[in-house]
């Protein structure tokens, strides 16, 4: 007999791939994260997953793909590692903690079982406990980043390599280094407690903005899967999100990536130079990220518990919702910068603050800000300090004196664009 | 679990060594290092080696796991008095 597979056999089996990619960026978190609690075993529980994927591709052909795939790959993944101890003669007692996930969350293809993301306490509190396990500050930063990409986005080692411009055999052995770590140190898997959650969150946070910046530091020559970063960064944000929807700083996270995210293909012109943002073309920016960022932020601060990613999203939305760089709303954004100021206490976040005031109140406002950060001796070998000073200057009238700022931020500045563009000031400075 | 605690001392101090115990230890990478300014656990990923400080003592200690024993470390009067601890877990 024939299989029952009638009609269409090429279109189905492309649609069953199509499905089965879909399910391993929705779930392959969730899988891994499910198996690492009730295997203990980082290794075997990647492993587990990976081939609950593959039977996917011949099951789901079959079959049919199942009314909730992510369900169907935990328990697949968990009948796979149950073999695998039984096959090394794991002890009982352990083999009935991994076999007691099948009365937890009963695979049950009528739906509204113990399963749903929504109710199950424990299986919905797996993907955080692995973010925040991965993101442990024992663990060397690269090493976090590394497992939150690998464990949590499924990304392949090589892949993760190339993204971070390191030869494959050192990502291999940071993952293995940083596993083993958490196995000898004791690494607790688990949501921190209260005492310890928010600088923990804080930490989670850091590390997902970090991914960001690396992607949008990435130009348009670079590798994809480098520029894919971003929107790994931004797919993590919403899981968080999605699974602290309490923690305004989460939110103010998410909105800042979509908001920086939005303007990522004016950022740069076709010869590969960056484009300063009241000279980019906001025709090209990306007005559903910018809306979506918008709004996000704006839910967050009505929680009226502001913080340094909810201010620096609240300023990103000033820049990305004018209709033209003289719309913007600079007396917003120097409000928003003082606030920053007073939360994180650093020199760069105070020149930002007068190159806003500058803006907002005039050259002389501005320049007074500055004063103050030369005065207590910050940033002294940071060119964007005297240039920052030249700009206001020769906003005021104060040509000389500009050109002599311009040429005080050329000796230090080591960017070639930057540079270029430095001397272009300097030039028009009629010196 | 149990973990050793180094605890470390300027290097102009010369207080003696307190406590001796024989453990076999982990290597230094799987080691935290704790320090206290303040109201601020700081942690460290490594070993505190790279620093001027030297061992002024040990204590081997049980702990849950890696957050209780930092609990531990960060209570320790030598981190009070603003020296850094040294995590380190004992093989099983």
């Amino acid at each position: 007999m024939e299989v029952p597979d009638v009609g269409e056999p090429d279109v189905k089996a492309s649609g069953i791939e199509e499905a089965v990619a879909v399910a391993f960026r929705a779930e392959w978190g969730q899988v891994v994260a499910t198996l690492i609690r009730v295997t203990g075993d980082w290794d075997l529980a990647e492993e587990c997953a990976q081939d609950a994927f593959a039977q996917a591709l011949d099951r789901w052909r079959r079959d049919g793909v199942p009314r909730r795939p992510g369900a169907w790959l935990t328990t697949t993944a968990r009948n796979r590692a149950l073999d695998v101890l039984r096959r090394e003669a794991v002890g009982v007692a352990k083999l009935r903690e991994v076999a007691v996930l099948a009365g937890d969350e009963p695979y049950d293809d009528r739906g509204g079982s113990a399963y749903d993301d929504e109710d199950a306490s424990g299986v919905r509190d797996d993907r955080l406990r692995l973010i925040f396990t991965c993101c442990h500050p024992a663990l060397p930063i690269e090493a976090r980043v590394a497992l939150t990409l690998r464990t949590l986005a499924g990304l392949t080692t090589p892949e993760i390599a190339r993204a971070f411009l390191v030869p494959e055999a050192t990502m291999a052995q940071r993952l293995v280094r940083a596993k083993r770590k958490i196995r000898n140190a004791g690494i607790p898997y688990r949501v921190p407690p209260a005492h310890l959650l928010p600088e923990r969150t804080a930490g989670v946070l850091g590390v997902l903005y970090l991914l960001f910046n690396e992607g949008y530091a990435a130009t348009s020559g670079a590798d994809l899967v480098r520029r894919s970063l971003c929107a790994e960064a931004i797919r993590l944000a919403r899981v968080l999100a999605r699974l602290m929807p309490d923690e305004p700083e989460v939110l103010g996270l998410l909105a800042l990536l979509l908001l920086h995210d939005a303007r990522r293909h004016a950022r740069v012109d076709d010869a590969g130079e960056l484009v300063t943002l009241e000279d980019q073309d906001r025709g090209a920016w990306d007005r559903a990220e910018i809306d979506e960022g918008a709004a996000l932020v704006e839910s967050a601060l009505r929680r009226g518990s502001p913080g340094p990613y909810q201010i620096q999203a609240a300023i990103a939305a000033c820049h990305t919702t004018a209709g033209t760089a003289e719309e913007t709303d600079w007396a917003d954004i120097a409000a928003l910068y003082g606030e920053l100021a007073r939360l994180v206490p650093s020199a760069v976040v105070r020149l930002n603050r007068a190159v806003a005031v500058g803006t907002a109140e005039g050259p002389e406002a501005g320049l007074a800000l500055v004063a103050e950060l030369e005065r207590e001796g910050e940033l002294t070998d940071y060119h964007l300090l005297p240039a920052t000073r030249a700009d206001l200057l020769r906003r005021g009238g104060r040509p000389a004196e500009a050109a002599e700022a311009y040429r005080q931020a050329l000796e230090l500045v080591e960017n070639e664009a930057e540079r270029r563009f430095l001397e272009k000031r300097l030039a028009e400075c009629g010196a | 679990m149990k973990y050793v605690l180094f605890v470390c001392a300027p290097a102009d101090d010369e207080e003696p060594v307190r406590t001796a115990v024989t453990a076999l230890l982990h290597p230094p990478s799987d080691a935290t290092t704790v320090r206290v300014r303040g109201d601020e656990v700081l942690l460290d990923d490594g070993p505190f080696a790279r620093t001027e400080e030297y061992v002024a003592g040990v204590d081997l200690v049980e702990a849950a796991d890696l957050d209780e024993a930092i609990a531990l470390a960060a209570k320790h009067s030598a981190a009070g008095g603003g020296g850094p601890v040294e995590v380190r877990p004992v093989r099983g």
